[in-house]
């Protein structure tokens, strides 16, 4: 076994300036209306001065000027479930501890690489995602998660070498019981070194069961006993709006984050979205925009370049303040195939994505195909969608035809070919009795047209020979 | 020797020409692209269609040969792997007079699109690479549009077909290939413009499909 532990010291305003970015001074307080204090600071802050749990007060006396955002306990366990699923990726068994996700990765080096390999990829994700972290790797959940918090980067493979790193570690880094760690060091016992060598008969009866169970679970004498992360069947994201929003242009930047959130988190369950609901929040109202795709996909630059295009028709009835995002159905996604000698040019959009794209700019049903039906009449002989069964026509049929025929304007056309006698449709309510002829105008064209039967007058045109 | 090597060289870049002379003198290799109309083949300097390029059709009405004109070239294509798309045509093609013509159905995809996506829509086409030809009917398309749409068909690897009204014929144009398509007397084939070759003096007649 071998657990890689992800520290999140700053998941809280982390979220929060991923979705405002500012470069001025921003903290987080919480706590009773009167007695506010801080519990995040971002940089600029904290070189101004401002510390975790001053008072607001306090704060307010060294600065001027800083945002002060309330902190919500909800937005941390979702933001820290979110990453749980993105980092679901890497390993079938993924669990939550306080402010950190570990990972079991014994097994997942076999398919992402030896350990550097895989640290670079779980890095390059959390910081694409705008989220600091500490990652370490150790036999034990425990240790690995003790040890991220001593310092970065560390990676104990063997359980001899985990003897060795916790040797060092300071008691009040060690994440043992507060009242423990606090009553140690005046028993002289500075470092888990130096606990771990004591005897542990004197340790019960003095601290009870449950520093040892601590202790055996760091060391891996006993199994971690975590619950298991499953990834959520259904996707629902929710930006709230610094200010409101009038303006689409500025919806752009919410929209790429979260579609980029999606396609993290459908990477992580290796499944793919085929239909996403956008949702803008207005005060007393909502606007739906329902983003529906051919195929399952979860390619973040497709997601939100579709969901861009549907944005782009909206007229917005009131100002947003709030975007959501919801996907429900989430099919297994199947990458597409693509041939060795494919005649295509190397960075060609396949045809899947180029459908995708002008249904999402020109409508649902922009794109299509059209295949023959075994009725004869011409407004009835084709369909949009229908199985093309390959059936060739005896007598001529234009290239052209028209939706509904209309009078042939012009003198007397020339007859070419005819007639043709097309009766038929009495049992449907639809009933033709027509001759056609192919007719050549006095301009040049030549046109598929009908008339009553056994006259040559009165032409309706029914299609061009183009 | 050397000269010999150098002259032929430059002849096969289609830097220089040899004017008039040339289609008869020379015995050319078939077109990548060929129109499948030997009597147009012969005298446009690429032996067919110029590749990956926009080729202007100009019409004075509708149905008279145009698209009979491109169908040997869709019937051809349809039988590879990437598509043929049709964005906004003026009627619905009529399915069984296409396949009359040899063309696969199930490679043309049909694109329904407003005027003024219509361009947009060629362009995207064109650009990604995975369709083989793409048709359009733009309304109004400048010389820039019709630029932008030369640019696309060449990084798409594509054939690009502008079906245009005859009096555009007096603008200049970016296209390859401009085709100017005549019904009466007889339907005869101008070529107004092609890129690396004389314009023929004469028209070329087309015989359209007899009708029975």
């Amino acid at each position: 076994m071998l657990w890689a532990c992800v520290l999140l010291p700053q998941l809280a305003l982390d979220g929060v300036l991923r979705r405002r970015p500012t470069a001025g001074p921003l903290v987080l307080v919480a706590g009773a209306a009167q007695a506010r204090s801080i519990v995040a600071v971002n940089a600029a802050a904290r070189e101004a001065g401002l510390r975790v749990g001053q008072r607001l007060s306090a704060a307010q006396a060294l600065l001027a000027r800083f945002e002060a955002l309330p902190y919500e306990p909800d937005a941390v366990d979702r933001w820290q479930q979110f990453l749980a699923a993105v980092a679901y990726r890497y390993s079938s068994e993924v669990s939550l501890l306080p402010h950190a996700i570990v990972l079991e990765v014994s097994r997942s080096m076999g398919l992402f690489g030896p350990w550097p390999r895989l640290e670079s990829m779980l890095r390059s994700d959390f910081t694409a995602l705008g989220f600091r972290h500490r990652i370490s790797v150790a036999p034990t959940a425990h240790a690995a998660y003790v040890l991220a918090g001593v310092d970065d980067g560390q990676a104990v493979l063997t359980p001899e070498a985990l003897g060795r790193a916790l040797q060092h570690v300071p008691l009040h880094k060690s994440r043992l019981p507060t009242a423990t760690a606090a009553a140690l060091p005046g028993m002289g016992v500075r470092n888990l070194g130096q606990l771990l060598r004591m005897p542990r008969d004197g340790l019960r009866r003095r601290f009870g069961a449950e520093l040892l169970l601590a202790l055996d679970r760091l060391t891996g004498e006993t199994p971690a006993g975590l619950d298991s992360f499953r990834p959520p069947d259904s996707f629902g994201l929710r930006v709230e709006l610094s200010h409101e929003v009038e303006n689409l242009a500025a919806l752009v930047f919410p929209l790429r984050r979260m579609t980029a959130d999606l396609a993290a988190y459908l990477a992580g369950r290796d499944g793919g979205v085929q239909r996403f609901l956008l949702r803008l929040e207005h005060r007393d109202s909502v606007t739906d925009m329902a983003v529906g795709l051919l195929t399952p996909e979860r390619d973040a630059g497709m997601l939100f370049e579709l969901a861009r295009g549907r944005l782009e028709q909206v007229q917005l009835p009131a100002p947003v303040l709030a975007l959501r995002l919801l996907a429900r159905e989430l099919p297994p996604f199947v990458p597409a195939g693509r041939d060795l000698f494919d005649e295509r040019p190397a960075n060609a959009l396949p045809i899947e994505q180029l459908r995708e794209r002008l249904r999402a700019r020109l409508g649902d049903r922009a794109v299509h195909q059209l295949g023959s039906t075994t009725d004869p009449r011409p407004e009835r002989a084709q369909r949009i969608a229908a199985r093309d069964d390959g059936a060739q026509e005896p007598s001529p049929r234009p290239t052209w035809l028209l939706d509904r025929p209309i009078p042939l304007r012009g003198r007397g056309p020339r007859i070419l070919a005819g007639p043709e006698r097309l009766e038929t449709g009495w049992w449907d309510g639809g009933e033709v009795c027509r001759d056609y002829y192919v007719v050549e105008t006095a301009q040049g064209q030549r046109a598929w047209a009908f008339c009553a039967p056994g006259e040559q007058t009165g032409w309706m045109l029914q299609g061009w020979f183009a | 020797m050397s000269a010999v090597v150098a002259l032929s060289t430059l002849l096969d870049a289609q830097q220089v020409w040899r004017g008039r002379a040339m289609p008869a003198a020379l015995e050319r290799p078939a077109g990548e692209q060929p129109t499948g109309w030997a009597a147009l083949d012969a005298v446009l300097p690429s032996g067919g269609w110029p590749e990956a390029s926009l080729s202007e059709i100009l019409l004075p009405l509708d149905g008279v040969g145009e698209l009979q004109l491109v169908l040997p070239t869709l019937a051809r294509l349809s039988r590879g792997t990437r598509p043929v798309m049709l964005v906004a045509p003026p009627y619905a093609p009529c399915v069984a007079g296409w396949r009359q013509h040899g063309v696969d159905m199930r490679r043309v995809e049909i694109v329904t699109a407003a005027a003024r996506e219509v361009l947009w829509a060629t362009e995207q086409c064109l650009r990604s690479g995975s369709c083989a030809a793409v048709l359009a009917w733009p309304q109004q398309a400048d010389d820039r549009a019709l630029r932008r749409l030369q640019v696309a068909a060449d990084s798409g690897r594509a054939l690009a077909f502008a079906f245009r009204d005859r009096r555009h014929l007096a603008n200049a144009s970016p296209a390859a290939l401009r085709l100017e398509l005549e019904a009466t007397p007889r339907t005869q084939v101008w070529v107004r413009k092609c890129r690396g070759g004389a314009v023929p003096a004469q028209p070329v007649p087309l015989a359209l499909a007899a009708l029975h």
